[in-house]
């Protein structure tokens, strides 16, 4: 059978299974509507959902967005240095963000499409609502006219069906925006971890702190001479070079002379 | 005959462009049961296109029931695959 068919077959079945508990058709007929509002408010918070997802994923944008342009100027810094190591480590970290930002690009579209989808059925559903209320009087104080009894059966037969497709269409919107807010978690979680690149405030940019101390190693490195020399020590093979690598981090805070090097 | 997408409302499509629904409809068909999510994206965007272009959207109070129901539009294969599986 083909997927239209049986998809009809499916939504005739859920709309006949949410009728199963009304007794009869003046049940019917208040059981549809108490669904109807119940739906409407359920579509309602939905769209609040999507909201604050789609908020969430333009804050995550902006915020990696923000990274990989540090990330870029820290890659010219580096290489301005004649350090190609660690402009290539800021490059490759930015094309990372690159794809995190290209994911949440494609994340913000479908959020966006739930939301007109979702807006369509709320539309729809408070106009039906509205129209059944007024119907759904005039069918009751009808009832008792047996021939009513047939137009009930089709006026229920259809709002049930409009029921179930939005009963679907928000079913499929809270699978989404919970995907979504399982992303968007993860992200916080590699920003927070720090796995995606120096994410959030200067306290983790190991590429910074190699950058800064560079600039500073020139100076660091002739105190640090002028220091072994006055203890009697070699001094070390790449001290008299003013911008060699070998002047890291590492060697300052390792030498117990540190508080020197932090005094420059 | 009506057509509901879901998520769009249900639209009377003129018997005239029903064959050409039920063609696309076969071709979504297929391209689930190969399991072939390009041909299945295109055959479902054709068909929310061609269903809401030949069809009139019949208003919300209207309550005649549907004939066909079509995928929310953008729905993936897998997707539809889940909701066909509610079948049994």
């Amino acid at each position: 059978m083909s997927v239209m068919k049986r998809l009809s077959g499916i939504v005739q079945a859920k709309a006949n299974k949410a009728l199963d508990k009304a007794e009869n058709p003046a049940d019917m007929l208040d059981l549809s509507y108490e669904k109807q509002a119940e739906n409407l408010q359920k579509v309602r918070r939905a769209l609040a959902d999507v909201a604050t997802a789609k908020k969430r994923l333009e804050l995550q944008a902006a915020e990696l967005q923000g990274q990989a342009t540090k990330l870029q100027d820290q890659a010219k810094q580096a290489l301005a240095q004649g350090q190609e190591d660690l402009a290539r480590q800021a490059l490759t970290r930015r094309a990372g963000l690159a794809d995190q930002l290209t994911e949440l690009g494609t994340q913000h579209q479908q959020v966006e499409a739930q939301q007109q989808q979702l807006e369509t059925t709320a539309t729809r559903l408070s106009t039906q609502i509205e129209a059944f209320r007024t119907k759904k009087e005039t069918l009751k104080a009808s009832y008792t006219a047996s021939k009513a009894q047939a137009s009930i059966g089709e006026a229920v037969s259809g709002i049930s069906e409009s029921m179930t497709d939005a009963g679907m269409t928000l079913e499929r919107a809270q699978d989404k925006i919970s995907q979504m807010q399982a992303r968007a978690g993860a992200i916080d979680e590699l920003i927070d971890t720090g796995a995606l690149p120096d994410a959030l405030g200067g306290g983790k940019d190991d590429i910074q702190a190699q950058l800064d101390a560079t600039s500073q190693s020139g100076q660091v490195d002739s105190e640090l001479a002028a220091l072994k020399a006055q203890l009697g020590t070699a001094p070390a093979a790449g001290g008299a070079l003013p911008s060699a690598p070998d002047g890291a981090p590492g060697t300052t805070t390792a030498d117990p002379t540190g508080p020197a090097a932090g005094g420059s | 005959m009506i057509v509901r997408i879901l998520g769009q409302g249900r639209f009377d499509v003129p018997g005239a462009d029903m064959p050409a629904v039920e063609q696309l409809d076969a071709q979504l068909t297929d391209a689930l049961d190969r399991d072939d999510e390009g041909a299945f994206d295109s055959a479902l965007a054709d068909l929310v296109g061609l269903v809401r272009h030949a069809g009139v959207l019949l208003p919300a109070d209207d309550l005649q029931t549907s004939g066909l129901v079509v995928p929310h539009p953008g729905s993936s294969l897998s997707e539809v695959r889940d909701l066909l599986a509610e079948e049994s």
